[in-house]
């Protein structure tokens, strides 16, 4: 097995006011770099929580997080260095009022890159924005503004990328780019993604392995054939046939 | 909903109007009667006239006898000479000899009386920088606030008060200016608790002196004598002047009642009054009665 | 009427020969409350800002002495820095009361509060997770925090010109604490009460347009330095 980027070791993750835990993983869990792990599960079960402990944007309540070798916990805050090698690209993309290449520079500008310009073009296009360069962020459709979303954190060259349902809201069109454009960095830079979908169908375009979460609980991991053709646990297999399940 | 709010702005408007309606209806003059409704009377005049106090008794007598509502509009003598110059006040009682001259002789208000007078007096910082404690005559320790280049609080407003000190720089042949000269701009009181901490000099009356001598313990009466009667300097004397509004330029002013208080305020009965006004609080009088029947009854004073 | 009519033609006379008293009263108000402004932003942007975007137990009492601050009476504002700097009061010894000094003081305190809750209001007013998404492109606290103001940026520019509008317009504190001396502390709001008192409405009403003209001209200068510094649509 090729290296391993997280490990997660009893994570739980409660929010105050709510008694039950969002997420609450009885095993661990381990993502190897360079891999497209999958997270399914219906809506509520926890998917976007565990990804943003993965992006290390919450701490967990309790457990570990080993993320490239370094153990945080609910006490240990991530390092900057450490931070800035994870992207989150959210579910409902919020991008500043301005230009498109402007928003696309920030996460170089933050790090105190000074030549973006080569490095914006090219992730543009990457995502086939090139026209849309000075184009106000606020006139972009819905597809073009997630393709944005992920320019800009492509532009940053993460050690992973997670992906929070990129294309939940979108037209068939646009959900077969945004796929292309993951598989096609995924094949050039070997960048590790988390993607979460509700989407069955997806996952089994996409992954490489699969998770199943449900009711905050991580049901089965496998690897995509495993999950789709052979699933160990009856709730996965109801899952997979796209029957209801809680 | 929409229906709702906006027959609710329907009835508020409906509401509003009818309220302007009942007090906009000029109320009937009946004079006979004292059940009637009671007729309105605008006074303007000075801030300092309504510090004193002395409006505050002398109104709510004249409103009982008269069955009449006074109301006070207490601005500075600039302003309100020109409440009546607008017609938008009935009658004056100010404290400004030459503006009410001018008042009366562009026609504005007629039948000028003389009503009462206090006195100005010059106040200064207990150390006395300028050496001026005594003088007699104010014109010659302007001479010398000037030649020391003490610090003087103007009131700068062109009242009555500031109309006088002019008179007095004019009398003393100095034009103020410079660094120790302050125009201030503002009210008596505003101006005496303004040179109590600066260390300034300034002419005030004594009326509000006496009023606010307890919150300015850096001051003292420097010339003008502790009574009104002690003041040596005839040019000090601030007489008050009262004038109806002329009705041929307003015909809206209550000239009936305008008139009515002129001579109220100037009969002997309440002439008397305001001999003995304050004495109580202040062991002496703040002014000193000045109307033709008063001098008719009083011939040596 | 009449009044109206000459308070108009004075104020053009006025203006047009450059009276030298009249020019140094602008400039004194413009000073005071330039400076008052400058320094009320550096207090009010951070504190409006913080309000916005933190979560702490006693939030809702600080917003709401924020709200409180913001309808504070400048004449009462007036008196406390006056009984502060008064010889009598504890800060006597500066010796600023009467001076140029205390009045910038006293509108600082009434523009804080103004700038803070327009601030407040505005920073609020953008999508909070874009904090945590621009948080998660690698951006500090401190660089997210400011590309928050910056998308705000159109309210914070409000707040300003709320603050600046407030304080150049205010006349009871800087009566009260400057004391409205010819040639050392008066200011139009001040030259103006003087005026109305007086008796001279039309000099009154022509100051009242110069402050009307200034308060337009750099309202209009905020506006298109605010349409420039926007992005360019497409």
């Amino acid at each position: 097995m090729s290296e391993i980027l997280y490990r997660l070791e009893r994570i739980t993750k409660n929010y105050g006011e709510r008694r039950t835990a969002a997420v609450a993983l009885d095993e661990s869990l381990v993502i190897a770099r360079g891999e497209i792990f999958v997270l399914v599960g219906p809506s509520g079960a926890g998917k976007s929580t565990l990804l943003r402990l993965l992006g290390l944007i919450e701490p967990p309540s309790s457990g570990t997080l080993e993320f490239l070798g370094a153990r945080l916990d609910a006490h240990t805050q991530p390092s900057l260095v450490l931070r800035r090698r994870v992207v989150l690209v959210f579910q409902r993309p919020i991008l500043l009022s301005a230009s498109v290449g402007a928003n696309i520079a920030y996460g170089l500008q933050v790090r105190g890159v000074r030549k973006v310009e080569a490095k914006v073009d090219c992730v543009l296009e990457q995502v086939g924005l090139h026209a849309l360069k000075h184009a106000s962020a606020y006139t972009l459709s819905g597809g073009e503004a997630q393709r944005v979303a992920l320019a800009r954190a492509l532009v940053v060259q993460p050690d992973v990328l997670l992906l929070d349902e990129p294309t939940a809201n979108l037209d068939p069109y646009n959900v077969a780019l945004i796929e292309q454009i993951i598989q096609a960095i995924h094949r050039e830079k070997q960048t590790t993604i988390v993607l979460v979908t509700h989407n069955i169908f997806q996952a089994r375009r996409l992954a490489e392995r699969v998770g199943l979460l449900l009711s905050g609980k991580l049901i089965e991991v496998g690897t995509r054939e495993q999950f789709f053709e052979q699933p160990r646990d009856p709730r996965t297999r109801a899952f997979v046939n796209g029957e209801m399940i809680y | 909903m929409r229906r709702l709010i906006s027959l609710i702005l329907v009835a508020l408007v409906l509401a509003l109007l009818a309220a302007c309606g009942t007090a906009a209806s000029p109320v009937p003059a009946n004079t006979a009667a004292t059940t009637a409704p009671p007729q309105t009377l605008t006074l303007a005049t000075t801030t300092s006239t309504q510090d004193s106090g002395l409006l505050d008794v002398l109104i709510p007598m004249f409103e009982k006898q008269y069955n009449v509502k006074v109301k006070v509009v207490a601005v500075g003598t600039g302003q309100a000479l020109k409440l009546g110059t607008d017609g938008n006040a009935d009658v004056v009682l100010v404290h400004a000899r030459k503006q009410e001259d001018d008042f009366v002789a562009a026609g504005d208000g007629i039948n000028r009386r003389d009503v009462m007078y206090n006195d100005f007096i010059i106040v200064g910082p207990s150390g006395d920088p300028a050496k001026i404690a005594g003088m007699k005559l104010a014109a010659d320790a302007f001479k010398q606030i000037a030649i020391q280049q003490s610090s003087f609080a103007s009131r700068g407003d062109k009242s009555g008060t500031n109309t006088k000190e002019l008179d007095i720089w004019s009398a003393a042949s100095i034009a103020p200016k410079g660094a120790w000269y302050l125009s201030v701009g503002q009210g008596m009181g505003e101006t005496l608790t303004f040179a109590n901490e600066k260390g300034a000099y300034t002419l005030g009356d004594r009326a509000t002196w006496l009023a606010q001598k307890n919150k300015l313990p850096s001051l003292t009466i420097v010339v003008g004598g502790n009574r009104i009667e002690e003041n040596a300097d005839k040019s000090l004397l601030n007489p008050y002047g009262v004038i109806p509004v002329n009705p041929a330029k307003h015909p809206n002013v209550n000239i009936k009642m305008a008139e009515q208080f002129a001579v109220w305020l100037t009969s002997l009965d309440t002439q008397n009054f305001i001999a003995h006004y304050s004495v109580d609080k202040f062991g002496q009088s703040l002014f000193h009665p000045d109307s033709a029947e008063w001098h008719k009854a009083n011939p040596t004073q | 009427m009449t009044d109206l009519v000459s308070g108009f033609l004075q104020a053009i006379e006025l203006l047009r020969r450059g009276d030298t008293s009249l020019s140094q009263i602008v400039v004194l108000s413009l000073q005071v409350s330039g400076i008052a402004l400058v320094i009320a932003a550096l207090f009010g942007l951070p504190l409006g800002t913080w309000l916005a975007l933190s979560r702490f137990r006693t939030r809702g009492l600080a917003i709401a002495l924020i709200y409180t601050g913001m309808g504070l009476p400048p004449v009462v504002v007036g008196l406390f820095v006056y009984l502060f700097l008064s010889h009598a009061g504890p800060l006597g010894f500066l010796n600023w009361l009467f001076t140029p000094n205390a009045m910038v003081v006293a509108q600082i305190i009434i523009a804080t509060p103004l700038i803070a809750g327009f601030a407040m209001a505005a920073v609020m007013g953008v999508d909070p997770e874009l904090r945590q998404q621009l948080h998660s492109l690698g951006a500090t606290r401190v660089q997210a925090t400011l590309a928050v103001l910056r998308e705000a940026r159109v309210g914070v520019v409000v707040a300003l010109v709320a603050g600046f509008g407030g304080i150049i317009s205010e006349v009871g504190a800087v009566m009260l604490v400057g004391g409205n001396i010819e040639g050392a502390t008066r200011v139009l709001t001040t030259a103006i009460v003087l005026e109305t008192r007086q008796g001279q409405f039309d000099r009154a009403l022509a100051l009242g347009l110069i402050l009307l003209v200034l308060s337009f001209f750099i309202n209009l200068v905020v506006f298109v330095l605010q349409s420039r510094g926007a992005p360019a649509k497409v």
